[in-house]
């Protein structure tokens, strides 16, 4: 591997807890500010402390300004919410406040909220019901809410073989793509020998454009942390780890601050709860491997060493952490446990489809109008999703694909627009769940570029420990490569198809074994792409440099 | 060090820690980490060329990371880069002779909503007009 990237900033920008306003007395009217990476990058910190001054010189003594997470629509930013009146101001400029600040004068909330658009009243929001609501720096606020009361509730009533019961009963399936029943996996954990057991939080969201994880964490990381602890105590863990990718410096930043509160008041160490449970959490941080993401080499990782996967079995559920036996399981199904505890397996479960139950949240980006995340149920159409609450391609130009399961995924064209998005119809169709990225392409992209575009990626990513991954990578590569240029011939493609089919049998880990996927997916919705570019030696969307004639000679 | 605990898993935590007070992993670096936590040399190497977040060679006095996630992909990330080659003459992870920037490309910065994304300095960068960005770097 190379030593290919270095991004961003540690660490993320401190910031005083003044900026927040909150009044000593009733509150009137309140204005959300988001503060996720993506709308903090649009100055939305600015937006904060400038609305704070002028409530304050306002004299507002009524109104609060409140610190939230991620809001959803991205594209939109920075995002100010009033969930009084149930406006949200998007664009927000900091030396341009006067018309929240008009609303937060005037408003006289009744309890009719404006209607609000699509993207937001379509969305069902489990996983991400705080986001946007609490704010992520505040236990306070998060325990105001009824945080943590899914892990009273789990600790004081429950006994731990209940809490797996309830897991079981609400379907919920890994939320990280492979989509194994995560109650099956407590308790495979739970059954397993062996002690110290460990539970292990995913947060190393490494398919490219997909945000959901980073999400979850900067707007609401004590609910990863609930969720930790309650799957601790079903499968009588006593130490966690949080995996994060070191790309995220402010969802490292704010579940470390998490962490420490939670410790302080009780609700991790020993005695937790004033019960005999005790759970600890740790963070520990990705240096940028994408292969991380799987378990074993991830497990790799957190001992330290080069993250090579191993093959399975054994799986880390019996020998995983110094190996010991170990529940690995996503930021955004952890993020599911706190509803599940707190409602009923049974209330999960009635959201969803038949195999697919409750909800998913998604990441959209590419070309599309809002971008952003969303939350539907499982079951929700590709057409609701893109037009709908997306708002559909921009500058109106045609559909062509959308691209889900991140680089081990497949582009799904637009006759299955009208196909519920679950875990089966995903694979029906040759493409698969992943972690919940969905990009979408309109007729701008070229399909040959996109699936060299993903192998490029897998080439750059294979640990190197299997040979059909990493030779197997490169070769399919080069031959995307000759495709691409209008150099490759009829016999290649045969070549690319055979080589494909043996990379995806033979390698060891889901990286290797699904790096062909964006090929097999591209050729079977748009292999006359493939065509133009060897026959005729054009590109179709006119993406690729086609060599000339006199060069090939 | 001594807050990791010198145990031989730290090694990542470690490396991380290297590289932000010093901008970069050098041979004395990692000879030092490795004897600290009893970890051998072959294996600090290991893990420090394994991880791309990991740089063992020093940077320019800024640094420009360009993300080639998929949405900044098919949003034009690759006319940034091609941008910024023939303004400073540079390709990714290299420096201007001049020792002033060093550009990286990102796998994904997880700000797929404002693709295509930079981040210059520790500060993200919107929706980036090719051309212009790469003349406010020459600038830098």
């Amino acid at each position: 591997m190379t030593s290919e990237t270095t991004p961003p900033t540690r660490p993320a920008p401190s910031r005083r807890p003044t900026d927040v306003v909150i009044p000593a007395g009733p509150v009137r009217v309140s204005a959300y500010v988001c503060e996720a990476v993506s709308c903090l990058s649009a100055q939305s910190h600015d937006v904060l402390t400038g609305l704070g001054a002028q409530v304050a010189a306002a004299e507002l003594t009524d109104v609060a300004v409140k610190r939230v997470g991620c809001l959803g629509l991205c594209a939109a930013g920075p995002l100010v919410h009033v969930p009084e009146t149930g406006q949200v101001f998007s664009r927000v400029t900091p030396d341009a406040l006067g018309p929240i600040v008009d609303t937060l004068t005037t408003a006289n909330p009744t309890g009719t909220l404006v209607d609000q658009p699509p993207f937001f009243s379509r969305q069902v929001r489990v996983a991400t019901e705080y986001s946007g609501v609490v704010d992520p720096e505040s236990l306070e606020d998060y325990v105001e809410h009824g945080g943590y009361e899914a892990l009273r509730k789990a600790l004081t009533t429950m006994r731990t073989a209940e809490v797996r019961e309830e897991v079981t009963k609400s379907g919920l399936r890994g939320r990280g793509g492979a989509g194994y029943p995560t109650g099956l996996k407590w308790n495979t954990v739970a059954r397993a020998a062996g002690s110290p057991k460990y539970v292990i939080c995913n947060a190393d969201e490494g398919d490219p454009g997909a945000f959901m994880d980073r999400s979850v964490l900067e707007s609401d990381p004590h609910r990863v942390i609930e969720g930790m602890a309650i799957a601790a105590y079903a499968v009588h863990a006593t130490s966690g780890y949080i995996y994060c990718r070191a790309e995220y410096p402010l969802a490292v930043s704010r579940l470390r601050k998490a962490i420490r509160d939670a410790s302080r008041a009780g609700y991790l160490g020993t005695n937790i709860l004033e019960t005999e449970f005790a759970f600890e959490v740790e963070v520990r941080l990705g240096a940028g491997a994408f292969v991380c993401g799987e378990e074993t080499a991830l497990i790799a990782s957190i001992e330290g060493g080069r993250g090579t996967p191993t093959p399975r079995p054994p799986y880390p559920a019996v020998n995983g952490l110094w190996n010991k036996p170990t529940l690995i399981n996503n930021v955004e199904s952890y993020a599911n446990i706190g509803p599940i505890i707190r409602n009923g397996g049974e209330w999960f479960a009635s959201i969803g489809t038949e195999k697919s139950k409750g909800t998913k949240v998604f990441a959209l980006a590419g070309r599309i109008v809002n971008t952003g995340l969303v939350e539907v149920p499982m079951g929700t159409t590709l057409r609701e999703i893109v037009y709908e609450i997306g708002g559909g391609i921009i500058d109106d130009r045609p559909f062509k694909a959308v691209q889900t399961g991140g680089p081990a995924g497949g582009c799904i064209p637009t006759q299955f627009l009208d196909m519920p998005v679950d875990f089966e119809s995903l694979l029906s169709v040759g493409s698969f769940m992943g972690s919940g990225g969905m990009i979408v392409m309109d007729d701008t992209s070229c399909m040959v570029d996109v699936a060299k575009y993903f192998m490029d990626f897998c080439r750059e990513e294979s640990c190197g420990k299997c040979v059909p991954c990493r030779v197997g990578t490169t070769q399919l590569w080069m031959l995307l490569d000759r495709i691409s240029r209008g150099e490759a011939s009829l016999d290649e493609l045969a070549q690319l198809e055979r080589l494909a089919g043996m990379v995806q049998r033979t390698s060891l880990c889901g990286l290797g074994q699904g790096a062909p996927n964006p090929i097999f997916s591209t050729l079977r919705y748009f292999r006359e792409e493939y065509l133009s570019h060897i026959v005729d030696r054009v590109c179709p969307a006119g993406v690729c440099t086609i060599t000339e004639p006199a060069a090939l000679a | 060090m001594r807050r990791l605990g010198n145990r031989p898993d730290a090694l990542i935590e470690a490396l991380h820690s290297a590289q932000e007070a010093f901008g970069f992993l050098d041979d004395a670096t990692l000879r030092y980490v490795g004897e600290s936590l009893a970890v051998p040399p072959s294996r600090v190497f290991g893990v420090a060329t394994f991880y791309h977040y990991f740089t063992l060679k020093p940077k320019g006095e800024h640094t420009a990371v360009v993300c080639t996630g998929t949405a900044c992909y098919i949003n034009g990330a690759g006319e940034i880069l091609s941008a910024i080659r023939s303004e400073l003459g540079i390709a990714p992870k290299e420096t201007t002779e001049d020792g002033k920037v060093s550009l990286l490309t990102a796998r994904c910065l997880g700000v797929c909503s404002l693709a295509p994304a930079a981040i210059v300095d520790g500060e993200v960068e919107a929706r980036v007009a090719p051309k212009a960005f790469a003349t406010r770097l020459e600038k830098l």
